[in-house]
């Protein structure tokens, strides 16, 4: 009753006026826009909070040197626009084809000005409700028994205008700049202010702190006029490329790399950075020493009275003096405008920057509370996508979903097929979905086997680190057994320090596809739901535990997962095993046959023949099936009684010849594709 | 078959193992080459070893060498060790010494001296294992020269212990051999016997015995309790080799005749598994006595080669006739139990005899399978459909009649034609692309037809449009026609019934009839000429003008079934008359089959759309119509059985007027009648090669019950087909008095092939995954906690957690990380229950 009566009005209650909304979101940000999208569709009571005047503030200012390192693959060779979207990074889900991305810019690597328009765009095509230039400055609990979740959340504004919303999306991000203190850091620069203009570098000497894109992005930036760049960071270098991680270095940016192996004078140090102290001299060059020299100095003594490393190791590394110290630290999410009994939890070591979140999106602390987009890279960072666009507006999709369950009844979004298009069914979505491919390891497809296995129920890129919950999740029910749809690499392939170029990297033979190396599917099979409990207790860096069965169809150059034996079939195969049934089409004929000489029919012609939908087949086809040994041609048949085995053996025979001659030319292209 | 076999070969060889595994353990090289102390001091008792000596390796000695070096692996499967001594030179011991005992070779057991070979008795591997072997098994196996030892120990062993005879032509060949290997393993329980002198195998049976083969003999001494008679002597008729002698002694070894209680499906012996056949006679309380006789005179005769078991008709529940009296199961899988109706033990070992005749014959064809079998078919397409579009994928089709849609011209299309049919389908996908040939054809046959456009859509490239077009799966064919809704092609996926279906589909369906004149016309078959071959039955509803709610069912009826027939319907004033005329009142329909010379009318008493879809696909079909592949699904669908007359060629006349008298002289037929014209519907050869194994002489009548127990009856060929002989015939088979020919398999639609084990592989490859494996099994470490727990109850009672830590570590040593989880898992339980308690 309360709920329908402060629907989307201005409510009174206990002499503080607030607005009330079902769905708050913080941010009008990719995310933040992404998630009104899918609200609004739902026809969801929701208002998006903005600080900026305009969507997407992040981009207007970052990166600094307004390259974007998310591709915009314009031309894929195909039309499906599903499919295209595993190379598009930038669009958001829409059902506007106007709203693509490569709409917006013609290079591969954007700047970020078209990342600001399209979010514009964005937000005004789709009439997005955004309050703009209302800066959500603190965030508290309303507790109350009739509320969604036990509880209300109340905002407040830069002007102490309340608001009161059932459930809290944070697509927030991650802004605060991370800085470090040491003595001396008062002369470093930050990422955010620095001068991007190259000719305020002309013939200085650069220390750059930090080793991550945007490091790296400012070194490129004043590579060629600075007398040379050093860069110290507390971690190696992570090339992405070698860890397929979209967040470590990216090769556009790593032109240093090139000039530090070349002895080109640019460098990097390993070093951390809390060891350091950084002194001005007279002519306002600065020194690189360490913390432990500065606290044992007589404090009175001026800048000459300081030991400095290489009085001591007259080789040290960054004995030179610096003209210039930048910080590119990357971000932090800003925990400080939330309530304590929210409890907002920094994450555990690397993590810290994000909060703490489940594996379903939702606060650790505080039910009904979901972190969106960047900030919600906890779940699968140093993994998958999670934390970009092109990862991030499947997840935030699939928490909509969640929440479209949890709150209005609507069960996830499914299709029913029979059992006959199973094969087809998987073999479609890992050849053409993208929230599969960008979010590996962490969507996933379910299919739900129906009673008997004559039928399934195919879910959509369901966060599979909250598979034991899926029947409450989504509301559809498991009873007969599941499988998971998934992408994954090769475990032992990628990451810092392994060769990602050895020979024999691919694997070719579908019987060996389990030692795939590069992204590819893989199906596990469960006879039950997994507990809660096996989802804990499974290996580390395993998105699931034990099936009962699981297949991998094996790697692919062109990622095209459609080769009727080395993908169609083994899958096929995997599945019968599973379901302990026979899947294989059958043209009409054979079926009348069944129907005729056997009292069960295979599904094939259950489905299709029998409910007068066989498949009749051309002349031409019949005859290849005859030839390949796989139909009997009794039209040509003697039936003059004693012949009638030798005609028997004449196309078994065939069938041997068929088989024995396996065309397999091309072999050493499949096993080693730099060849 | 030989899949057991080969399943009884490793479990074969596993026996070998066992008996050498403690010996083997020792002797880790092969051939040992020792100085003659080291030798003489190495010697351990009860361990036999084969010794020989020299001094530099003598010419004349080479091939011997070579020979015994071939035989070391063969001895060593029963722990004999082969040792080579070098004698020093200036040795002149006993051994070392002599010249020519350097020519032999030396079996020791322990260091007792058992045999001296002179080394042209050890020409090879056969003779040295055979001879060794002799000299081994001294008491296991005796040697026999006359016929009155073998005699004395036949009476010796009589009540206690069975009897291997065996004749060999000559000791140290490779039958020889076999017996002795075969020996070494089952000396214990049965006695061997061997002999060379072919005069003992007179007696022994065998009237004019070849003596220049090897001969075995099953001696059953254990059941023989008078002294005056020989044994009763089983022969092997195989070769005498390692595996057909232990097969037999296996065979031997099982009951004579099994008792058995339970469906005979379920039931496996020895017999099976090894790939002989089992008979079973079926026994009542009455004459159990008797049959139990029958059956051990039967099993004696078909000792070797098939099995027999006493199965009681009281106890188990079988649905076959009762003048069964013997059933047949073969060790085939998948082929189900024959039961019969035999009058004489004779016949049945014929029947079994015949049986492994065919199989004798057909086995060198098996073998080719079985080879094939073992190089693993999995990743061999076993898919009709999808190999046959794979072998024509080379092949450009002719879609140039077919318009190729896309996401952006989609619509357009469909606003601008008449009638649009699309076919969704996606490029990748076999019975798309089967389909998508048969489209082709339509297009073909289509070419120049006004107002019809045929296109197509890529699923794989245009996922959108399939979406938004509710396509789900492939291949769909959706017909679109301006201002209506799209309709799902839901028939045949063949040319014909697709063109026909697309044809039809332009009239509307009801046609509504102006005149009582069209009216007749339609009943007449008068239709635009294009439409006139696709046409067949005219279906006319006739209404009179108040009717209007049996009118609408009736249209709603029509839009379903349009384009599988066509629908005519008259609602004009003069309806009456019209329907009087076919005997009925309004509502009404009005069947005219072949051109309008006879018209049934039918009162129309359903009021509901689906039930007069459902009146009329019953009305439309024939009364005795000719099964093709196409329409028998229809028919399938009555759930009824069959009666099939299988024609080479049309029917007799004289046939099909009786069976269409039959047809109509039933009324709501129970079954359902028809034919099968075999020179239209070729694969009806398979059908009746699947019922008789042969295709009998045409016409044949058959009877099959394709809903319930699968039973196929033939009527029989020396009566003519009229309906007074049928109708008797029918009548004997539901009283039960006939046999069925056959019965259809009733196996289910099983993986064709095994898929690849990944799971298996990693277990054995990856570390990590074991520790998954071994979580996994925590369903049944949770069942064996409580005995466990219950054990040591008390101490826990007092220190839980010790108590835990210590069953932990008590648990083996050289754990890694193996076991972990599984045993962390385990403690929080106990910890769990000690609380609760």
């Amino acid at each position: 009753l309360r709920l329908a009566l402060c629907a989307g009005a201005l409510c009174a209650a206990g002499g503080a006026a607030f607005l009330y909304h079902d769905y708050c979101v913080l941010g009008a940000g990719p995310s933040g826009l992404q998630a009104a999208y899918f609200l609004q569709r739902a026809g969801r009571d929701y208002l998006v909070f903005e600080r900026s005047h305009a969507p997407g503030s992040f981009f207007a200012i970052y990166p600094r040197h307004r390259k974007l390192i998310s591709i915009n693959k314009r031309y894929t060779g195909k039309s499906n626009g599903e499919f295209n979207l595993r190379h598009d990074w930038n669009s958001l889900l829409s059902h506007d084809p106007r709203l693509l991305f490569r709409r917006y810019s013609r290079q591969f690597f954007p700047h970020a000005d078209a990342m600001v328009r399209y979010l514009e765009d964005f937000a005004a095509l789709l009439e997005l409700r955004v309050r703009y230039n209302t800066a959500i400055v603190h965030v508290t609990l309303d507790r109350d028994p009739q509320a969604w979740n036990g509880h209300y959340f109340v905002l407040t504004d830069q002007n102490r205008q309340n608001y009161k919303c059932s459930s809290l999306l944070v697509a927030t991000g991650t802004w605060v700049p991370n800085v470090v203190n040491f003595p001396g850091s008062e002369y470093v620069e930050g990422y955010e202010t620095v001068s991007i203009n190259p000719e305020d570098f002309a013939g200085q000497t650069v220390l750059i702190l930090g080793r991550g894109n945007s490091a790296f992005e400012t070194a490129e930036n004043i590579l060629g006029v600075t007398n040379f760049v050093h860069m110290v960071s507390r971690s190696r270098v992570r090339l992405s490329w070698a860890t397929h991680y979209v967040g470590d270095l990216r090769a556009i940016n790593n032109g240093l790399l090139d000039t530090y192996q070349l002895k080109s004078l640019d460098g990097l140090l390993e070093g951390d950075l809390e060891d350091l102290a950084i002194v001005k001299d007279k002519k306002g060059k600065l020194h690189i020493t360490l913390r432990f020299y500065l606290e044992n100095r007589n404090t009175s003594a001026g800048i000459d009275s300081i030991t400095l490393p290489q009085d001591e190791l007259d080789n040290f590394a960054t004995r030179a003096p610096y003209d210039r110290v930048i910080r590119c630290l990357g971000w932090k999410f800003d925990f400080s405008i939330y309530n304590r009994s929210l409890r907002m939890m920094p994450g555990r070591g690397n993590k810290n920057k994000y909060p703490q979140i489940k594996p379903s999106y939702e606060s650790r602390g505080t039910r009904g509370l979901f972190v969106l987009g960047t900030a919600s890279h906890s779940v699968d960072f140093r993994k998958s996508a999670g934390g970009f666009i092109h990862g991030f507006r499947y997840t935030t999709r699939a928490v909509h979903r969640l929440l479209e369950n949890r709150h209005h009844g609507v069960p996830w979004p499914s299709t029913v097929y029979p059992i006959t298009q199973l094969t087809n069914s998987i073999i479609k979505r890992v050849n053409e979905a993208s929230g599969l491919y960008q979010m590996f390891g962490v969507l996933a497809d379910i299919i739900l086997l129906r009673e008997n296995a004559t039928a399934f129920e195919y879910l959509e890129e369901y966060p599979v680190g909250v598979l034991a919950e899926l029947e409450a999740q989504t509301g559809r029910s498991a009873p007969d057994g599941l499988f998971v749809v998934i992408m994954e690499y090769g475990r032992n392939f990628s990451g810092a320090d392994k060769d990602v170029f050895y020979y024999n990297r691919a694997v070719g033979e579908a019987q060996h596809a389990w030692q795939s190396n590069f992204l590819h599917p893989v199906i596990y099979y469960y006879k039950r739901l997994p507990a809660e409990r096996e989802m804990r207790l499974r290996p580390p860096d395993w998105p699931l535990p034990r099936p009962h069965a699981i297949h991998h169809i094996v790697e692919d150059f062109l990622t095209d997962w459609t080769a009727p034996n080395a993908h169609i079939l083994p899958l096929r195969r995997f599945l019968e095993n599973c379901l302990s049934t026979d899947l294989r089409n059958f043209f009409a004929e054979s079926c009348f046959l069944f129907a005729l000489t056997r009292q069960k029919q295979p599904p094939f012609c259950q489905q299709g023949y029998a409910r007068m939908q066989g498949l009749v087949g051309s002349e031409r086809l019949r005859r290849h099936a005859v030839e390949a040994g796989l139909l009997e041609d009794y039209a040509v048949m003697d039936f003059s009684g004693d012949k009638l085995p030798h005609s028997h053996r004449g196309s078994r025979d065939q069938l041997l010849e068929d088989h024995v001659i396996p065309v397999r030319p091309l072999q050493h292209l499949v096993n080693a594709k730099d060849e | 078959m030989s899949a057991q076999k080969d399943r009884w070969v490793s479990s074969f060889s596993f026996l070998l193992f066992c008996a050498s595994f403690i010996p083997m353990l020792e002797s880790a090289s092969l051939l040992q080459e020792l100085s003659p102390q080291e030798y003489f001091s190495s010697l351990q008792a009860g361990r036999a070893s084969l010794a020989y000596f020299s001094h530099n390796v003598s010419p004349g000695a080479q091939p011997f060498l070579e020979q015994i070096e071939n035989s070391v692996e063969a001895l060593q499967d029963y722990g004999i060790s082969v040792v080579k001594i070098n004698c020093p030179k200036e040795d002149v011991s006993r051994y070392c010494g002599k010249e020519n005992a350097l020519r032999k070779a030396y079996l020791f057991r322990g260091n007792m001296l058992i045999r001296e070979f002179p080394t042209d008795a050890l020409f090879d591997v056969n003779s040295i294992v055979a001879n060794v072997l002799f000299a081994l098994l001294f008491n296991e196996v005796k040697y026999v020269e006359t016929l009155v030892d073998l005699q004395n120990i036949e009476n010796a062993l009589k009540g206690r212990s069975n009897m291997v005879f065996a004749y060999v032509p000559a000791t140290g060949t490779a039958e020889h051999r076999a017996v002795m290997e075969v020996a070494f393993v089952y000396g214990t329980v049965h006695q061997f016997v061997l002999t060379t002198e072919a005069t003992l195998l007179k007696d022994a049976g065998s009237n004019e015995p070849d003596i220049s083969s090897a001969r075995l003999f099953f001696c059953h001494c254990q059941q023989a309790t008078d002294l005056a008679q020989p044994c009763r002597r089983t022969p092997l008729e195989q070769d005498l080799t390692v595996l057909n002698i232990h097969r037999h002694l296996k065979l031997m070894g099982a009951p004579l005749v099994t008792e058995v209680a339970e469906n005979p499906e379920k039931v496996s012996t020895v017999h099976l598994q090894l790939g002989l056949p089992l008979v079973f006679i079926l026994s009542q309380k009455e004459t159990y006595e008797a049959d139990r006789r029958t059956a051990e005179f039967l099993a004696w005769q078909l000792l070797g080669k098939a099995g027999v078991a006493l199965l009681s008709r009281d106890l188990v529940d079988l649905n076959i006739l009762l003048r069964s009296n013997v059933a047949l199961k073969t060790p085939d899988e998948g082929v189900p139990i024959k039961y019969l109706v035999l009058e004489d033990t004779d016949e049945v070992i014929t029947l079994v005899e015949d049986k492994s005749k065919i199989e004798q014959i057909q086995e060198g064809e098996d073998e080719e399978d079985e080879d094939e079998k073992e190089n693993d078919n999995q990743d061999v397409q076993d898919d009709q459909v999808v190999e046959a579009v794979c072998r024509d994928k080379k092949r450009e089709l002719p879609v140039e009649q077919i318009l190729t849609l896309t996401e952006e011209t989609f619509h357009s299309a469909v606003l601008e034609t008449a009638q649009t049919v699309v076919l969704f389908y996606a490029s990748w996908e076999a019975v798309s692309l089967a389909v998508l040939q048969s489209y082709t054809e339509v297009a073909d046959h289509l070419k120049g037809a006004q107002g019809v456009l045929l296109s197509r859509v890529n699923c794989w490239d245009w996922p959108g449009v399939c979406t938004t077009e509710n396509v789900t799966q492939f291949p769909t064919i959706k017909i679109y026609k301006k201002g209506k809704q799209p309709v799902t092609y839901n028939g045949m996926l063949g040319t014909e019934e697709l063109t026909s279906f697309i044809m039809l589909s332009q009239v509307s369906c009801p046609l509504k009839l102006a005149t009582i004149n069209e009216a007749e016309g339609y009943l007449r078959g008068e239709l635009p000429s294009e439409l006139s071959s696709y046409h067949h039955t005219s279906v006319l509803g006739v209404f009179s003008t108040s009717m209007s709610k049996a009118r609408e069912a009736f249209v709603e009826a029509g839009s379903i079934l349009s384009g599988h027939i066509t629908m005519g319907m008259y609602f004009e004033d003069d309806a009456l008359a019209l329907s009087r005329k076919y005997a009925v009142s309004p509502p009404a329909l009005l069947l005219s089959r072949s051109g309008g010379r006879s018209v049934e009318g039918i009162a129309l008493s359903k009021q509901n759309a689906q039930d007069i879809v459902q009146m009329i696909t019953y009305e439309l079909l024939d009364i005795f119509p000719e099964i093709t592949v196409q329409n028998l699904p229809y028919y399938l669908q009555l759930r009824k059985p069959f009666l099939i007359l299988f024609s080479d060629g049309d029917i007799g006349q004289m046939e099909g007027k009786e069976m269409l008298k039959l047809a109509k002289g039933i009324l709501q037929q129970p079954f359902v009648s028809c034919w099968m014209n075999l020179k239209n519907t070729p694969v009806g050869h398979g059908v009746l090669k699947a019922y008789f194994a042969t295709v009998p002489s045409l016409p044949v009548l058959v009877w099959v019950n394709l809903h319930a127990r699968g039973q196929v009856f033939k009527f029989p060929s020396d009566q003519s087909i009229t309906e007074v002989n049928i109708l008797s015939w029918l009548e004997k088979l539901k009283a039960g008095l006939e046999i069925p020919s056959s019965t259809l398999s009733e196996e289910d639609w099983k993986p064709p092939l095994p898929a690849y084990n990944f799971l298996q592989m990693m277990d054995t490859t990856v570390p990590e995954f074991i520790l998954r494996t071994s979580y996994h099994h925590g369903d049944r470490q949770e069942q064996q906690q409580p005995e466990d727990s219950e054990e040591k109850a008390t101490v826990r009672e007092q220190l839980p957690e010790e108590a835990g830590l210590k069953a932990e570590k008590g648990q083996s040593p050289g754990r890694d990380l193996r076991g972990t989880a599984p045993r962390l898992a385990g403690r929080e339980k106990q910890a769990k229950r000690h609380t609760e308690l």
